[in-house]
C-alpha cells in the first residue's frame, strides 16, 4: 500500500449532482461558482436535460469579485428568482465550489439566512463540492453529511442504509431487510426531500457506498452506530452485507439463509456466466470513484481476475477494513493521484482491462488497451444479488466487444 | 451573479484548450484545481480524440493554498516540459487560480525554458470560450510568427494563403478545412499554413510567407488576422463560404486577392442544392417558418441560406456571441427581425415556444428545446455533442457543405407528398395520426403513446398557453382531423385566438375563425 502525489485526473465533488438530483425528488442543487462549474456539470452529465432541470449555477461575475455588488445580496436575488414559480423545490442545496471557497463566500450563513426567509416552504442547506476540498464521489458524502443534522430524531431501533442507490436496487434490498424482520429500514438519501429518515442512538447504519467518511461521522454524532460490512457487490459481497445487518439485529441464521438462498444462487449463476471470459484477465484501476477497492475484491474473488494495480483517490482504511482483508495478499494498492506515473505503469503492465475516467478511456483504447469507464459504475444499478450479473457484464462487455470486432 | 441552467460557451481556458489540442508540438500548463480536468473528456469523448489533450493541470488542493501554489506551478511546468518536449508552451490560470494571483506566466518565464512560453491572461469572470480561443491564437501568432519571414514576390510561384480559425471541438472544422483547401487548390492557390488545426509552433513562425489569409471562423481568427494584416500587410477574407451565394462570393473574393481567374471554378459550381431547391417536390419548403440560433457566423449564414436558397421564412434569429452582436443585429434587420442576443437558455426557449416555428436550426441546446416542443430541428453550430462529429465527410462550407446543409435541414421535415398522403389516407393504418414520417424509420411516436388519449385528457394536456379555454366536442373532433404534426400549433393558435377574444369555449366556428386569422 503506498501513497502517491502528482497531477490528478478526476472530477470534483460537483459531479455528484449529476446523480443526486435524479435521486432526491423535490431537491434542487444551486452551485455557487464559475462558468467552469456550470460547464463541468453539463459536460459530465453528458446530456442536456429534457425535463425541468433540478440543478443550476449561480455564476460569479467580475462585479461580485470587485465588491461592486454584495455577493450575498446577489445570491439572495438569484435564489429568489429561482424559487419563483418553482413550487416543486422543497429543499435547496447551496453547493460551494473552488471559487466560492477561495473568495470565502460563507454559504452556511447564506443557507441559514435563506432558510429563515423561505421557511417553511423551502429548506436551504449547503455543502462544498469544490475540487480543492472534494474528489468526485466525495461530493455525495458532503451532501449527505449536510442532511444528517436535519434528520428528525427517532429513538426506535432501526436500520439506515446510507449511500445513493438506484430505486430498483433500493427496493430489492429493502424487501430482503424487511423480510429478515428488521424493525425499521430507511434509506439516506431519501427518495423525496420531504420524507427524511429518522435517526437516534438506537439507529444502526450500513454503508452502501464506500466513500461516505463525513456522513458516517455526522451519523455517529447523532448517536447512530456503524455496522461494518463489505460493499454489496456480487453474490458474495451482498451476502456479507446482508449477514452483517442480520447479525446486528440478531436475525435468526436459518431465517436469513432461507431468504437469501434463491437470490444468492441466481446471482452466482449470473456472475458465473462471465467467469470463463474474465478469469485470469488482468485489470488495472485508475483512481476515480473510491469504488476501486470493493470492485477489485469482487473481480478477484468472484471472477478470478488479477488486479495488477488498485489506485483510489482516497483510502478510508476504517470503512474498508473488511474489503482490504478480502483482497489477495500483496495487492498493489495506491492511494492518491499521479496520472503520468500511473499511465507509465499501466502501459508497462499492458493489462487486459483498464478501469478509468472518461478523459483517459479513448486515448488508452487507441493504444490498444481495453477500458471500462468508471463513471458508469456510479450511474448503473450494480449493488445487490439481482445486479451481480450486470456488474460482471459491465467488465466483460469491453472484452466481448473486442472478440466480435473484425475491423 | 448570473443564474445559469445551461451554458452555451465554456470558460475562456477551454477556448485555449481548443487551440492547444488542435495543434501539434504545443503544451499547455493550466494552473487549476483537479475538477478542471473534466475538460479532457470534451475532446476524448465528444470529439472521440485518440490522445489526451496536451494539457497539464497543476491540480492544487485546499491544503496547498496556505503553502506555495507558485512552486507547484513551476514544478508542473518543468515536469511537463521534460516529459513532452514541446516546441512552445502555453501557461495560464483557470477561474480559481486567477483568484490566487500567482502570475503563472511570469513564474513560467522565470524558468528560462529553451522554448517560447506564451503567458495567457484569460479573465474567467468576464469572458468566455470563444474569446479565450481567439485570444490564445492571437497570442501564439504574435509570439511565434517571425517578422523576418516576409512574402516573396509572387511571379515565379502559385499564390498562397493561410487558412485560419479551425480548432479542436469545432463544428465541422475538420471537414471545412478539407473542403476549402480543395476549393483553393482548384483556383490555383496553395495553402501556406493551416492553423491552429494541425499546425506546430514552427508552422506559425512561417505565417508571414503567405500572400493573404483566409479567415474561416472570425470568432476564433479575427484578432490574429488583424495583427497579421498590420504586421505583414496580409489582407484577409471577410466572406464565410457557407451556402451557394456565399461560396461564390468567397471564390470571387479569394480570386481577387490571389489575382487568379475564378471563371472556371464558378462555372463548374458542382453543388446539387440549387437544383434540389428548384425541383418541384421542394415546393413544400416554401415559407416554412424557421427559428435560427447559434454562434454569429453560423447563425448569419443559416439565415441567408434559409431565405435565399431554400425559400423558408426566418421568424427568429439570434446568437450567444455577444462579441459579434452587431453583425447578427444587422443580419436580423435584413430579415425584418430583431435579433435575440442572449446566453440565457431560458430566453431562447421562451422565444421558440412563442414563435412556434416549423423548423429550428440551432445548437445542441435548441435541439433539446425543439425535441421537447416536438419541432423538427437541425444542428448548425457549437455547442455540439458526439453526434455532431459524424464519421462521414460532412462539411458546412463550400459546394459539398451546401449539399450537406440541404440534406440535414430538409430531412427532419415531413416530405411534401407524404404530408398530403397522410391527410388523404389518415384512416389507413400506416397513416394513422401517430405515425412518424416514413423516412425517419420506426414509429417512435406511436411506441411512446400506444393508447389513444381520450379527447378530454388531450385538452387538459394540450392546454397551457390557453389555460381556461375549453373545447366543444365538435371542435375537438375537428381538431383531431388535422394532421398531428400541425395539430399542436393549431390548438395553441386557436386557444390564444379565443383567449384574446375572451371566449371560454372553442367551437367549430372559433377553430375556423382562428385558422383564417392566422393564415399566411
Amino acid at each position: 500500500m503506498s501513497v502517491e502525489r502528482g497531477q490528478r485526473a478526476v472530477f470534483c465533488g460537483l459531479t455528484g449532482i449529476v446523480w443526486l438530483h435524479r435521486k432526491i425528488q423535490g431537491a434542487f442543487f444551486l452551485v455557487v461558482g464559475s462558468r467552469t462549474c456550470a460547464h463541468l456539470i453539463q459536460s459530465a452529465a453528458g446530456v442536456m436535460i429534457f425535463a425541468e432541470p433540478r440543478f443550476a449555477t449561480a455564476i460569479i461575475e467580475e462585479r461580485d469579485l470587485a465588491g461592486m455588488s454584495d455577493a450575498n445580496a446577489e445570491l439572495d436575488r438569484v435564489v429568489a428568482r429561482l424559487l419563483e414559480g418553482r413550487s416543486d423545490i422543497k429543499l435547496l442545496f447551496l453547493v460551494g465550489s473552488c471559487p466560492s471557497e477561495v473568495i470565502k463566500l460563507d454559504l452556511s450563513r447564506a443557507a441559514q439566512r435563506l432558510s429563515a426567509r423561505f421557511a417553511p416552504t423551502v429548506r436551504v442547506l449547503n455543502y462544498s463540492g469544490s475540487g480543492i476540498e472534494t474528489t468526485f464521489t466525495q461530493g455525495e458524502d458532503a451532501c449527505l453529511a449536510s442532511l444528517v443534522p436535519t434528520l428528525p430524531a427517532d429513538e426506535q431501533p432501526g436500520l439506515l442504509v446510507v449511500g445513493s442507490l438506484a430505486d430498483v436496487v433500493e427496493a430489492q434490498l429493502q424487501r430482503l431487510l424487511v423480510q429478515m424482520g428488521i424493525p425499521s429500514v430507511q434509506f439516506l438519501p431519501p427518495r423525496h426531500a420531504e420524507r427524511l429518515p429518522g435517526i437516534g442512538s438506537h439507529t444502526r447504519y450500513l454503508l452502501a457506498q464506500p466513500f461516505l467518511a463525513d456522513t458516517a461521522r455526522a451519523l455517529e454524532e447523532r448517536g447512530a452506530r456503524r455496522i461494518a460490512a463489505p460493499m454489496p457487490y456480487g453474490a458474495e459481497g451482498t451476502t456479507f452485507w446482508l449477514e452483517a445487518a442480520a447479525e446486528a439485529f440478531a436475525v435468526d441464521r436459518r431465517r436469513l439463509e432461507e431468504l437469501i438462498a434463491a437470490p444468492r444462487q441466481r446471482a452466482q449463476r449470473a456472475v458465473a456466466a462471465h467467469r470463463s471470459l474474465l478469469a485470469g484477465k488482468r485489470v488495472f484501476f485508475f483512481p476515480d470513484s473510491q469504488l476501486e477497492v470493493p470492485l477489485a475484491r469482487f473481480l478477484t474473488r468472484e471472477l478470478s481476475m488479477v488486479a495488477v494495480e488498485i489506485a483510489t483517490p482516497y483510502l478510508h482504511r476504517g470503512h474498508l477494513d473488511r474489503e482490504l482483508a478480502l483482497l489477495p495478499p500483496g495487492s498493489r494498492i495506491i492511494e492518491g493521484p499521479g496520472v503520468d506515473a500511473q499511465l507509465d505503469r499501466c502501459r508497462a503492465e499492458q493489462p487486459d482491462l483498464v478501469v478509468c475516467g472518461m478523459g483517459l478511456a479513448n486515448p488508452l483504447e487507441a493504444e490498444g488497451l481495453a477500458t471500462k469507464w468508471s463513471i458508469e459504475l456510479m450511474f448503473a444499478p450494480i449493488q445487490g444479488y439481482e445486479q451481480a450479473g450486470d456488474l460482471a457484464e459491465l467488465f466483460a462487455r469491453p472484452l466481448v466487444r473486442r472478440t466480435r470486432l473484425a475491423v | 451573479m448570473q443564474l445559469t441552467l445551461w451554458t452555451y460557451e465554456g470558460p475562456p481556458h477551454v477556448g485555449a484548450m481548443r487551440i492547444a489540442t488542435a495543434m501539434q508540438g504545443l503544451h499547455y500548463v493550466l494552473h487549476s484545481p483537479q475538477g478542471d480536468t473534466y475538460a479532457d473528456l470534451l475532446f476524448t469523448m465528444i470529439e472521440r480524440r485518440d490522445q489526451r489533450p496536451p494539457v497539464t493541470y497543476t491540480t492544487f488542493q485546499a491544503r496547498d493554498l496556505g503553502g506555495d501554489t507558485a512552486q507547484l506551478l513551476q514544478s508542473a511546468v518543468l515536469a511537463a516540459y521534460e516529459r513532452h518536449q514541446p516546441q512552445a508552451m502555453l501557461v495560464g490560470a483557470s477561474c480559481t487560480a486567477e483568484l490566487l494571483q500567482d502570475d503563472p506566466g511570469g513564474l513560467a518565464q522565470a524558468l528560462n525554458l529553451p522554448v517560447p512560453v506564451v503567458a495567457l491572461e484569460l479573465p474567467a469572470y468576464q469572458r468566455k470560450e470563444n474569446w479565450g480561443a481567439a485570444e490564445t491564437f492571437y497570442r501564439l501568432v504574435r509570439t511565434l510568427a517571425a517578422p523576418g519571414n516576409r512574402v516573396q514576390p509572387a511571379a515565379d510561384r502559385r499564390p498562397r494563403c493561410n487558412l485560419l480559425g479551425a480548432t479542436a471541438l469545432g463544428f465541422r472544422h475538420r471537414d471545412d478545412v478539407c473542403e476549402i483547401t480543395r476549393l483553393l487548390g482548384r483556383l490555383g492557390i496553395d495553402i501556406n499554413v493551416t492553423a491552429p488545426f494541425g499546425a506546430t509552433p514552427a508552422d506559425l513562425a512561417r505565417l508571414g510567407a503567405a500572400d493573404f489569409n483566409v479567415v474561416l471562423y472570425p470568432e476564433i481568427a479575427r484578432p490574429a488576422a488583424e495583427w497579421l494584416e498590420k504586421t505583414f500587410s496580409q489582407p484577409w477574407t471577410r466572406t464565410i463560404p457557407i451556402g451557394i451565394a456565399a461560396t461564390r462570393a468567397f471564390i470571387a473574393e479569394v480570386a481577387e486577392l490571389a489575382q487568379v481567374s475564378a471563371d472556371e471554378v464558378l462555372a463548374g459550381a458542382p453543388s446539387r442544392l440549387p437544383w434540389y431547391s428548384r425541383s418541384v417536390d421542394s415546393n413544400y419548403l416554401t415559407g416554412k417558418r424557421v427559428f435560427i440560433f447559434g454562434d454569429a457566423t453560423h447563425a448569419i449564414a443559416a439565415a441567408r441560406i434559409a431565405t435565399d436558397e431554400l425559400g423558408f421564412t426566418v421568424v427568429g434569429l439570434g446568437s450567444y456571441s455577444r462579441e459579434h452582436a452587431r453583425e447578427v443585429r444587422e443580419a436580423a434587420a435584413r430579415h425584418g427581425l430583431e435579433a435575440l442576443i442572449t446566453d440565457d437558455y431560458l430566453a431562447v426557449e421562451a422565444a421558440v415556444t412563442e414563435l412556434q416555428p416549423e423548423l429550428v436550426l440551432g445548437t445542441q441546446m435548441e435541439r433539446h428545446i425543439a425535441k421537447r416542443l416536438r419541432i423538427p430541428c437541425a444542428v448548425i453550430s457549437a455547442p455540439i455533442h458526439v453526434q455532431d462529429f459524424p464519421a462521414r465527410y460532412a462539411p458546412q462550407m463550400g459546394w459539398e457543405g451546401a449539399n450537406v446543409i440541404f440534406d440535414t435541414w430538409v430531412q427532419p421535415l415531413m416530405m411534401g407528398l407524404e404530408e398530403h398522403l397522410l391527410t388523404m389516407f389518415r384512416g389507413d393504418h400506416e397513416f394513422h395520426d401517430e405515425a412518424a414520417p416514413s423516412h425517419l424509420g420506426a414509429t417512435p411516436v406511436a411506441s411512446v403513446t400506444p393508447v389513444p388519449t381520450p379527447p378530454a385528457a388531450a385538452t387538459a394536456a394540450g392546454a397551457g398557453a390557453g389555460a381556461g379555454v375549453s373545447w366543444s366536442d365538435e371542435a375537438e373532433r375537428e381538431l383531431g382531423k388535422i394532421p398531428f404534426f400541425v395539430r399542436g400549433k393549431a390548438r395553441r393558435n386557436t386557444e390564444s385566438y379565443a383567449a384574446q377574444r375572451q371566449l371560454s369555449l372553442v367551437t367549430l366556428e372559433t377553430l375556423y375563425d382562428a385558422k383564417a386569422h392566422f393564415a399566411r
